[in-house]
């Protein structure tokens, strides 16, 4: 190959993935790593796969179905979506993760399934969240996905690339979620629409990897094909014991060509909250402490991992241990493995004890496919990634998005409240 | 790409309306028909919308249309109803690939000055795509397909694409 341009973490994995030496700009096909259906994005996918004449997948090692966005199903039709998605994985030889098993991108990640230096597409937007793993993970449609079964394939533009910089010591009570809702709320709803986010700067070594998954997955609130952080002692300590596979960690080249850079100064940031009905309206919270707050969420693939339901539980027990009266605390693990750590270490018993619902492991109430769906006027606080009017299944309801730790503050005290002054 | 011709009343919409917004997730729980489903098109934004589509129907949108989840079916839902093209600043990528991936056609143009019921017609050929708002006598230009899409498209969408055996045998040249 001839001496090629510096290129961005996207255009080296871009390159690698299409064997051709691809630039921001370019349309690659791509050979894919890992390729991710759901329950809600799979049926649509299997009529594409037999509309297109697909009679098996082109490596079933390679091909994954997760049933997360009905779990369990409440109707006759989603329990038939799960049948199909089972008979079709078992006739193909696909890996199938069952009703329980928890959220797609949440169980590739933890079971070592996705790697550094992978390309990754899932039929599920969120399927960003695995560029934490520093890896190139993008979502697609059913069609797209059906055609990458058969083929192995997706063709893609190469990105443009935003650099995220973070630095400044990190306050001790601030969350990925506040960084990552600033950091949304400022490149605004498209300010990343076919642009990749690259993470850098002496801020990221402040954030686990459990934390980076977090920014990952609110890119796509601005329209980011992918949102990828540089391999690092946080992500080898991660990987370790769940992969022997190192994959293929990759750095951007000194001197490639970023569209733009944006800074966050972590020292001065304080806790956000994104008020209706979009995730890129966001506030700092003590603009809006004393709403009431009927519904508490905790979960999904933004707020549901192990680290959030800790950070969840001081603040209720620093609270005073209860759930305020009239506020309804709906707990939903994103994945089997969070849900039996919780129980092992106890939070779980603790927050059912203080009155909360514990549900499956999945999507939960995210986007009101799983139950405790709010009532009508209902104003709800979620570690979520989107508050859109009905997304959780009722147009009246006002859905606020925050911190696992603000979220848990509310809970507490039935008012939004700066989880700061919980003590 | 094959030539374009056609001719709606335009149907306007704002700036981010997202996924949920033309097809609410809780709605596909019941069925994946889209000519079922077809009557919430919009349902979060105007109750009254799926009734006052006429079929030829163009909506036109501000910027960033299309985004959130990355569900298809927001597509196919909107074919069903009659839609023959959406008009947007923006759109958001996945929507943009499953309309074309379905033969919906979505055109990045400037949508201003375009009003509720305006006739436009919109035509296109490997030259170019070109809006004409007739009510207003207005020519926009607007911004060619990548060729990836044009090739899709002119194939009559991904299904008949992967069909003719692309991407198949060997690693295509891109």
């Amino acid at each position: 190959m001839t001496i090629s341009r510096p290129k961005t973490i996207s255009e080296k994995i871009l390159s690698a993935k299409s064997g051709t030496d691809a630039h921001a700009g370019d349309i690659v096909v791509c050979d894919v790593d890992l390729v991710i259906g759901t329950d809600a994005s799979s049926p649509m996918a299997i009529a594409y796969f037999e509309k297109m004449g697909g009679r098996h997948l082109f490596d079933p090692a390679r091909v994954v179905f997760a049933l997360d966005h009905y779990a369990p199903p409440s109707t006759t039709k989603t329990a038939a979506f799960h049948d199909q998605v089972r008979t079709f994985a078992r006739q193909t030889g696909a890996r199938l993760f069952e009703v329980g098993e928890g959220i797609s991108h949440q169980i590739v990640a933890e079971q070592g399934r996705v790697v550094p230096g992978d390309l990754v597409i899932g039929a599920d937007s969120h399927t960003v969240t695995c560029g934490a793993l520093n890896l190139f993970a993008t979502g697609v449609g059913s069609s797209d996905l059906a055609a990458a079964m058969i083929t192995g394939r997706v063709w893609l533009r190469v990105p443009e690339t935003i650099r995220v910089r973070l630095h400044g010591r990190r306050p001790r009570l601030l969350a990925a979620k506040d960084v990552a809702l600033a950091m949304i709320a400022e490149l605004g709803a498209e300010g990343a629409n076919y642009q990749t986010l690259e993470f850098e700067g002496p801020g990221v070594a402040q954030f686990t990897l459990e934390e980076r998954f977090v920014f990952s997955n609110l890119a796509v609130e601005s329209g980011a094909k992918a949102a990828i952080f540089a391999p690092d002692d946080a992500l080898r300590e991660y990987l370790d014991g769940r992969t022997t596979n190192a994959g293929a960690p990759v750095r951007a080249d000194a001197g490639a060509t970023y569209a733009h850079t944006v800074t966050i100064d972590l020292s001065a940031l304080t806790p956000r909250i994104a008020v209706p009905h979009s995730p890129n309206d966001v506030v700092a919270i003590e603009q809006i402490v004393g709403t009431p707050v009927h519904m508490v969420f905790l979960g999904t693939c933004t707020g549901g991992r192990v680290p959030d339901f800790h950070e969840a539980l001081d603040v209720l027990e620093r609270a005073g241990g209860q759930v305020a009266p009239n506020v309804q605390l709906v707990v939903t693990p994103a994945s089997r493995e969070v849900y039996l750590r919780l129980i092992a270490d106890g939070t779980l018993g603790k927050l059912a004890a203080m009155g909360a619902i514990v549900t499956t492991p999945g999507c939960g109430a995210c986007c009101g496919t799983s139950g405790a769906i709010p009532g009508d006027g209902m104003t709800v606080l979620s570690t979520a990634n989107r508050n859109f009017k009905a997304r959780m299944g009722n147009a009246s309801a006002s859905i606020y998005l925050a911190s696992p730790a603000a979220c848990a503050a509310a809970a507490a005290t039935g008012s939004i409240t700066d989880p700061r002054t919980v003590d | 790409m094959a030539t374009i011709a056609l001719e709606g009343r335009a149907r306007m919409l704002g700036d981010d309306i997202n996924t949920d917004y033309i097809i609410a997730s809780t709605r596909k729980r019941d069925t994946l028909d889209e000519h079922v489903l077809k009557k919430y098109l919009l349902e979060t934004v105007d109750p009254a919308f799926a009734a006052s589509v006429r079929a030829g129907d163009i909506i036109v949108a501000g910027s960033n249309f299309g985004c959130g989840s990355a569900m298809e079916i927001a597509v196919t839902v909107m074919l069903a109803a009659g839609i023959s093209a959406v008009l947007a600043r923006s759109f958001s990528r996945t929507f943009y690939r499953n309309a074309v991936n379905n033969g919906l056609l979505a055109i990045e143009c400037d949508t201003t000055g375009i009003v509720e019921g305006d006739v436009l017609s919109v035509s296109g050929s490997d030259d170019g795509v070109v809006v004409t708002d007739r009510n207003r006598g207005v020519s926009i230009g607007a911004q060619p397909l990548p060729a990836m899409m044009r090739e899709i498209l002119t194939a009559g969408g991904l299904v008949e694409y992967i069909r003719a055996g692309h991407w198949s045998a060997g690693r295509p040249s891109a």
